[in-house]
C-alpha cells in the first residue's frame, strides 16, 4: 500500500479545486447574464413574460439543485446526445444562479421608492432614461451586498456537480478517501478549501453591506 | 428527438416514493425543530452570553455557513467514525441537517434579537426579571416574529438541500428516486416525478410554517 | 428616615462626568420633581438609583435595599422601585393584562389566577379595566403609558421612578397621565420624577430639584423654587428675569 502524506493529499485537492473556482466563475457570470435577462422580462415585459419569470423562479427556487442537475444530466440525454457532466453542471448551475439573481435584483428595483419613478417621469424621462439615469444606479447600491453574498452559495452549490460525475473538489475529496482510507483529514481539508473560497466573499458581502447602507442613510 | 415517456413504473415503485417522502418530512421535521432550538441558543450566546463563548459560536457559525452541506455531511458520516463516533445514515443525515440550519438560523435570529429596542430589556430589568427571563418572556417571541419569514425560507432552503443525504445512503426521497431509476431505467420520469413532489413539498412546507406563525404570533408583526 | 439615600453618586458616560456627586434623600411620600435642561444628568441619576446605569462612586439604597450590581441585590431593590418610561416600552406580544402579569408570575412567582386579579384591579386604578385584552398597538400613547403605570404598580413597589412620562405623548394625551400620578401622590406613593411639566411640579410636588451641569444646583419646597430661584441658572432655565 501507498503511504500519503497531508501533502499528497492536499495538492491533489487543490489541482481539483481549480474546476471549482471554474464553474463557479462560469455559473455566477452566465447566470448573472441570463438573470439580467429575466429581470427585464419580470419588470419591463408584459403579462406573459411577467408570469412566465415567475414560474421560472418559483420552480428553480422551489426544487432541489440536485433535482435540477439530474434533469439536466438525463433530459439532455434524452435528445440522443451523450451529455457530458460538465455540460449539465454548467447549465443546471447558470439556469439556477440566474432564478437566484433575479430575485435578489428584482427587490433591489423594487425598494426604490414611487416617488424617484414619478419626479423622473414628471421631468420628461422615458422608461429606459428613467431606469439608466435614475432608477438603476440606486438599485445598485442595494443589489451589490446580497449579490456577492449569492456567490457563496454558487460555490457551494458546485459542490453537488460531482454528484452527475464532475470532477471537482468534492469529487476528487471522495476519491482521495477511497484511495487513502483517511476521510476525517480528507473531508476536512476539503471543507477549509471551501472555507478559503467562500469566506472572503461572505466577509466582503457584510462589509459592503454595511458600507452602502451607512452611505444610503445620507441621502 | 424519439423518446417515448413512460410513467408506468409509478404503479409498481410508488412505495418506495412513498417512504422517501416519509424520510424527507421526518429530516426536515427533526433538523427544523432541533436546528432552531440550536440556533436560538447560539444566537443568545452570540448576543447575551459569556464572553469566552462568543469566538466558539462564531466559529461554528461561519465554518458552516462558508462550506456546502455535502461536505459537512460526509465530513460526519465518514470522518467521525475516526473518532469513535459512528452514527447510522439516517442519524448521520439529521445530525448533519440540525448543524447546518442551527448556524443559518443562528444568524437569522441573532438579526431579530438585535431589531429589539433597549427599552424593551430596560423594561424587564425595571420589573426586576433577570437577564435569562427577559430574554426568555420579552425579547424571544417579538424577534421570532420579526424574523419569521426569513426562518421560514431557511427551513424550506434545508428541506431541499436535504436531497443530498442519498449520498450516504440514507434513504430519504431522491434515494427512492435513484433506486428506482436504476431498476426501471426510466431516468428522466424518475427525476421529473420526484421533482414534482419537492416542489409540492416546498409550497406546503411554507403555507404550514405561515400557518405556525399566524398561530404563535396572533398580531401584526411589532413595530 | 428616608426611604431613598443617595450618597455622592458620580457617573461618566467615557470622558464626559454626567452626575458629579449627588446626594440626596427622599423620605416615604415624598413627591420630588426633578427638572433641569436636557444633558444635566436627570435622567442619568433616575436610571442609577433603578440600576439601568452602573455608578462609578457613592452609594445608594432604597429602604435598606442597597445598590450593587450583582444579580441578587439589583432583583432585592428593583422589587422595591418600579420605574416608568418615556417610551412606555411595553411589550409588544403581549395584552394590556399580559403585560401586567408576566412579571408578578415571573418574578415573583404569584400563582397566575392571584397575579390576574392583581392585573385587572391595576388597570381599573388607571381607568382601563376595559382594557384588559387589548394589544399595545391598539391603545393610544396616554393609554399605553397608564398600561405601564399599572404594570409597575402590580410589582408593589415602596417608590416609583418617572422618567419624563408625558414627553413622548400628543398633548391632549399628557393631562390622562397626569391624572393618574396626581392620584397616586394623593395616595401616598413616594414618586421621583423627571418631567418639564412645570404647573404639575409646582401643583403636587413636595420638594423640587434643580439639575445643572451634573450637580443639584437648587433644591426645595416648590414655592421656593419657583417663586423665588436663588441662582441665575435657575432663573434663565425658568425664564424670569
Amino acid at each position: 500500500m501507498i503511504e500519503f502524506t497531508i501533502w499528497d493529499i492536499l495538492r491533489n485537492l487543490l489541482l481539483a479545486a481549480r474546476w471549482t473556482v471554474v464553474l463557479s466563475l462560469v455559473s455566477f457570470l452566465g447566470g448573472g447574464i441570463v438573470g439580467a435577462l429575466l429581470l427585464f422580462l419580470r419588470i419591463g415585459g408584459n403579462r406573459l413574460s411577467t408570469a412566465f419569470t415567475k414560474y421560472y423562479v418559483e420552480f428553480f427556487q422551489g426544487t432541489p439543485l440536485l433535482m435540477q442537475l439530474f434533469l439536466a444530466f438525463f433530459g439532455l440525454g434524452l435528445f440522443g446526445i451523450n451529455v457530458p457532466a460538465w455540460l449539465a453542471a454548467g447549465i443546471a448551475l447558470i439556469l439556477w444562479t440566474a432564478a437566484f439573481l433575479t430575485e435578489i435584483w428584482r427587490g433591489s428595483v423594487e425598494s426604490v421608492v414611487r416617488g424617484q419613478w414619478e419626479a423622473s417621469a414628471s421631468l420628461g424621462m422615458g422608461y429606459v432614461q428613467q431606469m439608466r439615469y435614475v432608477i438603476l444606479p440606486q438599485a445598485l447600491t442595494v443589489a451589490i451586498p446580497p449579490t456577492v453574498g449569492f456567490s457563496v452559495q454558487v460555490v457551494k452549490g458546485t459542490a453537488l456537480t460531482s454528484i452527475i460525475g464532475f470532477v471537482e473538489l468534492s469529487k476528487a475529496g471522495t476519491v482521495v478517501t477511497n484511495a487513502t482510507f483517511q476521510p476525517f483529514t480528507v473531508y476536512g481539508l476539503v471543507a477549509l478549501i471551501y472555507f478559503a473560497l467562500c469566506w472572503p466573499l461572505s466577509k466582503s458581502s457584510q462589509i459592503l453591506e454595511r458600507k452602502l447602507n451607512v452611505a444610503h442613510r445620507n441621502h | 428527438m424519439t423518446y417515448a415517456f413512460s410513467f408506468s413504473w409509478l404503479a409498481e415503485y410508488y412505495p418506495v416514493l412513498l417512504k422517501g417522502i416519509l424520510i424527507t418530512i421526518e429530516l426536515i421535521v427533526v433538523g427544523g425543530l432541533f436546528g432552531v432550538a440550536l440556533g436560538t441558543a447560539c444566537a443568545w450566546a452570540r448576543a447575551l452570553g459569556p464572553a469566552w463563548l462568543k469566538p466558539l459560536v462564531s466559529a461554528y457559525v461561519e465554518l458552516i455557513r462558508n462550506t456546502p452541506f455535502l461536505i459537512q455531511l460526509f465530513f460526519i458520516f465518514f470522518g467521525l467514525p475516526s473518532l469513535g463516533v459512528r452514527l447510522t445514515e439516517l442519524e448521520a443525515a439529521n445530525l448533519a441537517m440540525v448543524v447546518n440550519l442551527g448556524a443559518y438560523s443562528c444568524e437569522i435570529v441573532r438579526a431579530g434579537l438585535q431589531a429589539t429596542p433597549r427599552g424593551q430589556f430596560e423594561a424587564g430589568a425595571s420589573l426586576a426579571m433577570s437577564p435569562i427571563q427577559t430574554f426568555r418572556y420579552i425579547v424571544l417571541v417579538p424577534a421570532f416574529q420579526r424574523i419569521w419569514p426569513a426562518l421560514s425560507s431557511q427551513v424550506v432552503i434545508v428541506m431541499l438541500g436535504s436531497a443530498v443525504v442519498s449520498q450516504i445512503a440514507a434513504e430519504d426521497l431522491t434515494f427512492a428516486a435513484n433506486f428506482i431509476q436504476s431498476r426501471s431505467f426510466r431516468a428522466f420520469e424518475a427525476y421529473f416525478v420526484t421533482t414534482a413532489i419537492y416542489l409540492a413539498l416546498a409550497i406546503l412546507l411554507r403555507q404550514v410554517l405561515a400557518g405556525i406563525g399566524a398561530m404563535i404570533f396572533p398580531r401584526r408583526p411589532a413595530r | 428616615m428616608s426611604l431613598i439615600e443617595i450618597t455622592d453618586v458620580r457617573k461618566s458616560f467615557g470622558q464626559t462626568e454626567v452626575l458629579k456627586g449627588i446626594d440626596l434623600d427622599v423620605k416615604p411620600g415624598e413627591v420630588i420633581a426633578v427638572i433641569g435642561k436636557s444633558g444635566s444628568g436627570k435622567s442619568t441619576l433616575l436610571r442609577c438609583i433603578n440600576g439601568l446605569e452602573t455608578i462609578d462612586g457613592g452609594s445608594i439604597s432604597v429602604a435598606g435595599a442597597q445598590l450593587l450590581p450583582d444579580e441578587a441585590h439589583l432583583k432585592a431593590l428593583r422589587l422595591k422601585v418600579g420605574m416608568i418610561f418615556q417610551q412606555f416600552n411595553l411589550f409588544p406580544h403581549l395584552t394590556a393584562g399580559g403585560n401586567v402579569i408576566l412579571s408578578q408570575t415571573v418574578v415573583k412567582k404569584t400563582p397566575k389566577r392571584e397575579a390576574e386579579a392583581m392585573a385587572r384591579k391595576m388597570l381599573e386604578r388607571v381607568g382601563l379595566a376595559e382594557k384588559f385584552d387589548a394589544y399595545p398597538d391598539e391603545l393610544s400613547g396616554g393609554q399605553q403609558q397608564r398600561v405601564a403605570i399599572a404594570r409597575a404598580l402590580a410589582m408593589q413597589p415602596i417608590a416609583l421612578l418617572c422618567d419624563e412620562v408625558t414627553s413622548a405623548l400628543d398633548p391632549e394625551l399628557v393631562a390622562e397621565v397626569l391624572a393618574v400620578v396626581r392620584e397616586l401622590a394623593a395616595e401616598g406613593m413616594t414618586l421621583l420624577m423627571v418631567t418639564h411639566e412645570m404647573k404639575f411640579a409646582r401643583d403636587v410636588c413636595s420638594r423640587v430639584v434643580f439639575m445643572h451641569q451634573g450637580r443639584v444646583h437648587e433644591i426645595g419646597r416648590p414655592e421656593e423654587v419657583f417663586a423665588r430661584p436663588k441662582t441665575p441658572e435657575l432663573r434663565q432655565f425658568l425664564g424670569v428675569q
